[in-house]
């Protein structure tokens, strides 16, 4: 593991990019070979980083990051610093960020049109989010949050569907107008903080703002990360987004970048605004019950395969923000183990949309129907993704959800009561098309499909690895997180409520 | 104190090398091997505009000009205008038919006029530099002989600027009248107490603002700014939305920051300008949305920038002063740089339409990627130079309480951003229906559209070094 481990991992893909650029355009080989080692890499030195975190958090303070970087001044008129850290949130989320990406590179491996191009926006993309989760000063957040941005709109743009135009513009303008109101909230902290952008520093000086202002500056950054997540009523993105976008970009979608989104609401607004936090708890408790209910509702209506993937990423995403709403120990530890089960749940679930996709070239579910016996391989590991989706104990998906309700019951009792009826529409609809695509009399038409090539083994099987092991045993996990979120819940809660339990 | 005007000639320098460079263009209008006198003499202003820098504040000829960091800085900036707009003329084919000694000849003269308009502080100063520059921007606008749309566009900008021109002459005389001067630090004194008339001095500042409106091409001043820009040669919209707009925004800077402002306006004043800048930003930049044609296209998209620019001006702190001039710079690179694009592709196939850049990226890779780089530095994202300039602008404004109009100017980013990427699609995602001849790109363009990438980049991330050097230099009298 190298020295400013943080640095190499975010900015390793970027050099891949660069050396990317270099290559001849015909030598396809190399491009591959180079995208891969460029993801590769950083998620070996994000295994190392996960065996050398120290679970243990002394509980004193909130600023207790591990294998920090900086702050470097970086500009000095503005005091803004290069400044990377991890806590326990946002170290699973490198590590899911780092997963996910290699994954997705091989899954890319099909793309036909400008390979070169497209790897190299790809790893622009990594950078991009890795920057995110690392970054502890919040102006080099916010240059990290846009710069993913410009590839995310390209690739979908460039390599998507038939409507990719308007669904990647769709994309960036409603990424864009979340991330405008993020701005002004970032330099109003800077003024307040005592004209810092260092997180820590803002945490500590924004403790005393007024709770009008508190509470303006929590919306501000509400409607930014409520856009990236995606919450109702900002939603409407995501399907048109998910669709078009080739299958490997989908992967990414789901898997991180919707994660950026909650990882923001509890990086930011929950550290740097307890009070408002606090206030206003109830509200995300009840945004995440309408995703979890509308998105699952929208989910059922479905007719094409991947739209339904879409709208139960919404529904699974309400589950995350119930559970940080609940600010109880038990909710706040299912969210970040729901987000990072989620986006590996998730992920396996988009490439299964690709296989299928690959070889019949449509997605209407309506249009299969017996593949059970024609392809075995596939439909064990869609079984698998959609049992882990629907929350099958034993499966990674449950834990998350248990403890998300769990917390949930003791804070918000009848959100949560209204939101578990979720669960039970997510069974109905999965188990509902599972049913209409595998189950049933062949469809003459699929008699020669042919079950996973090598590649497609490649992307799955570590990620179904993981979903299994994780749902016997998510301590690993757990013991990572659990330290960092448990004092966060005592930020956010007043002394008061505390004494009230 | 004020220097007389014979030891005023010694920090002359900068003008007086850029004479000669006019001198000489015309000369090489007469000789034929010497058309390249001029470059010489440019290149001697430029020098001696970058060691006139660190030279101290003081008034020259009597107080008809003031030489001071702001001085030093708008010289440079119009005379990097004038030099990119030459890199972008010399190998335009719009052009050929252009007499080219005396379009240098006239293009030299703005720019000179320019740099005199940064740096008066004498209303007739003043009135006369902005002449200069409104009249010669005219005959530049219909250099094209023989094309209806170029004299069009002539046309058009000699009336709306004679109206202009006369409204605000009527707003310096009352406010002459007034003060009975005509020295900004004068005026500004006969103003400090209070004395003058709330109510008339209200109405010359409205018609002043007029006048400079209709120069920084601001709502309701705007009609003529985007037949104008459309009809006139590349190379002259390119100039004339930097350059005259920038001389707009700096006698703005003097007038009302130094001479006005100091004797404690009526207090409705940066409201009215607050709104002037919010109908002009976003009147841009939602008629830049429906645009086919590119330079129209740029002449909204310079409107809105005018817009977010007069955001600055409410405030007239110095740090709002400081962050017009950096967002001047900002816009100096990614428009210049825009534009270059503009001019090599309708060299190539002779079109100035959006559909005329589709599938760009096959033909010349390197054009559409730093054209792409230019869109987003103009529509401010991270990590160009154009957010940097946005960045402080807006900084300023919340450090001072403006939060509404900070979100009015973050709103319509996100609206331009629509009509950026349109391009961009156009360029890097669609396909070219019909094969058009590929042209190799000239060295001279390459190499700036390189600079000027790279700048827009590396400035984008690190600007310390120029925020120093502005700090440092940026001083009004």
């Amino acid at each position: 593991m190298p020295g400013h481990v943080l640095s190499w991992i975010t900015f390793f893909p970027l050099i891949g990019a660069a050396v990317l650029l270099l290559i001849p355009s015909g030598k396809d080989r190399w491009i591959k070979g180079v995208a891969t080692a460029a993801t590769l890499l950083p998620l070996w030195w994000a295994v190392k980083l996960f065996q050398r975190f120290d679970r243990v958090f002394d509980g004193k303070h909130l600023e207790q990051f591990q294998f920090t970087e900086g702050p470097y001044l970086w500009i000095k008129s503005f005091n803004i610093s290069y400044f990377m850290g991890v806590d326990g949130i946002s170290i699973s989320m490198v590590l899911l960020t780092t997963l996910v990406g290699a994954v997705a590179v091989v899954a890319s491996f099909g793309i036909q049109k400008q390979l070169k191009a497209y790897f190299a926006l790809f790893l622009l993309l990594e950078t991009g989010m890795l920057g995110v989760f690392c970054s502890l000063d919040f102006f080099l957040f916010y240059v990290f949050w846009e710069v993913m941005l410009l590839p995310m709109y390209f690739l979908i743009g460039i390599w998507g569907g038939p409507r990719k135009i308007y669904a990647a513009i769709k994309f960036f303008l409603y990424t864009l107008f979340g991330s405008v109101f993020m701005l002004l909230a970032m330099l109003f902290l800077y003024y307040q903080a005592g004209k810092t952008f260092n997180m820590v520093e803002i945490m500590q000086a924004s403790k005393g703002l007024a709770i009008g202002v508190q509470t303006l500056l929590w919306f501000a950054l509400y409607i930014g990360f409520a856009i990236k997540v995606p919450a109702f009523p900002f939603h409407t993105w995501l399907p048109d987004a998910h669709v078009e976008a080739p299958t490997a970009i989908s992967v990414i979608l789901a898997g991180v970048l919707l994660k950026m989104g909650t990882y923001g609401l509890l990086r930011i607004n929950f550290t740097m605004l307890p009070e408002a936090t606090y206030k206003f708890a109830w509200f995300l408790a009840l945004i995440g019950t309408i995703n979890i209910i509308y998105g699952a509702l929208c989910a059922m209506a479905q007719k094409d395969l991947k739209k339904l993937v879409a709208y139960s990423s919404i529904s699974h995403m309400g589950f995350v923000m119930l559970g940080m709403a609940s600010l109880t120990p038990q909710g706040i530890n299912g969210a970040v183990l729901q987000m990072f089960n989620h986006g590996t749940i998730t992920s396996m679930l988009f490439l299964l949309v690709g296989v299928v996709y690959d070889r019949a070239h449509h997605r209407e579910i309506e249009g299969f129907g017996g593949l059970a016996n024609r392809v075995p391989a596939f439909t064990g590991f869609t079984a698998l993704a959609f049992f882990a989706s629907l929350g099958l104990p034993g499966l990674s998906g449950f834990i998350g959800e248990i403890l998300c309700f769990m917390g949930g019951f003791k804070t918000f009792p009848i959100y949560t009561a209204i939101s578990v009826s979720g669960v039970v529409l997510g069974a109905a609809y999965l188990l509902w098309t599972f049913q209409r695509v595998f189950l049933g009399e062949l469809n003459t038409k699929y008699e020669t499909l042919t079950d996973m090539n090598v590649r497609e083994w490649v992307t799955l099987v570590p990620l179904a690895v993981i979903v299994i092991v994780l749902g016997v045993w998510p301590m690993p996990l757990l013991d990572l997180i659990q330290d960092t979120l448990n004092f966060l819940v005592t930020h956010v809660t007043p002394a008061t409520a505390i004494a009230g339990f | 104190m004020a220097l007389e005007n014979l030891s005023s000639l010694r920090h002359f320098g900068p003008e007086l090398w850029l004479t000669a460079s006019i001198l000489a263009a015309f000369v090489g209008s007469m000789v034929r091997r010497l058309t390249w006198l001029w470059i010489p003499f440019l290149a001697l202003a430029l020098y001696s505009a970058f060691t006139g820098l660190s030279s101290e504040a003081t008034y020259l000829f009597k107080g008809m000009l003031a030489l001071d960091g702001m001085t030093g800085i708008f010289r440079l900036f119009f005379l990097l205008v004038a030099l990119l707009t030459f890199i972008l003329a010399a190998k335009s084919r719009e052009l050929a038919a252009v007499a080219r000694p005396e379009f240098r000849g006239l293009l030299l003269s703005v720019v000179l006029g320019m740099m005199l308009m940064a740096s008066a502080t004498n209303l007739l100063m003043a009135y006369l530099a902005m002449e200069m520059v409104s009249i010669l921007s005219y005959a530049l606008a219909a250099s094209l002989k023989g094309n209806r749309r170029s004299h069009e566009a002539g046309l058009k900008y000699v009336i709306f600027g004679g109206v202009a021109s006369g409204v605000m002459l009527f707003g310096l005389s009352i406010l002459y009248g007034l003060t009975g001067s005509l020295d900004f630090a004068a005026i500004g004194h006969a103003l400090a107490g209070g004395g003058a008339n709330p109510l008339p001095l209200f109405f010359a500042m409205v018609l002043i603002l007029a006048g400079l409106g209709f120069k920084i091409a601001a709502v309701p001043f705007h009609m003529w700014c985007p037949d104008v820009y459309e009809g006139a040669p590349i190379s002259v919209t390119a100039f004339l939305s930097v350059g005259p707009k920038a001389a707009g925004f700096a006698l703005l800077l003097r007038l009302f920051g130094g001479a006005i402002f100091d004797g404690g306006v009526s207090p409705i004043w940066p409201g009215l300008i607050a709104l002037l800048s919010v109908a002009t930003m976003t009147l841009g930049n939602l008629s830049a949305l429906w645009q086919n044609n590119l330079k129209r296209l740029m002449a909204y998209s310079s409107i809105a920038h005018a817009g977010y620019l007069l955001m600055g001006v409410v405030l007239l702190n110095t740090q709002a002063m400081t962050a017009i001039v950096f967002y001047l710079f900002a816009y100096l690179l990614m428009n210049f740089g825009a534009f270059l694009v503009i001019a090599a592709i309708a060299n190539e196939n002779g079109s100035e339409e959006i559909d005329g850049v589709r599938g760009l990226w096959k033909r010349h890779p390197f054009l559409a990627v730093s054209m792409a780089i230019f869109l987003f530095s103009l529509t401010g994202l991270p990590p160009t130079f154009g957010f940097v300039g946005k960045l402080y602008l807006f900084a300023a404004l919340i450090e001072s309480g403006w939060f509404w109009l900070a979100v009015v100017g973050l709103l319509n980013s996100v609206i331009s951003l629509a009509y950026y990427v349109r391009i961009a699609k156009a360029m890097l995602i669609d396909e070219g229906e019909e094969e058009v001849a590929k042209e190799k790109l000239p060295l001279l363009t390459g190499i700036s559209l390189g600079v000027l990438a790279a700048l827009t980049l590396i400035l984008g991330v690190y600007w310390e070094p120029l925020r120093v050097f502005a700090e440092k230099t940026f001083v009004i009298l």
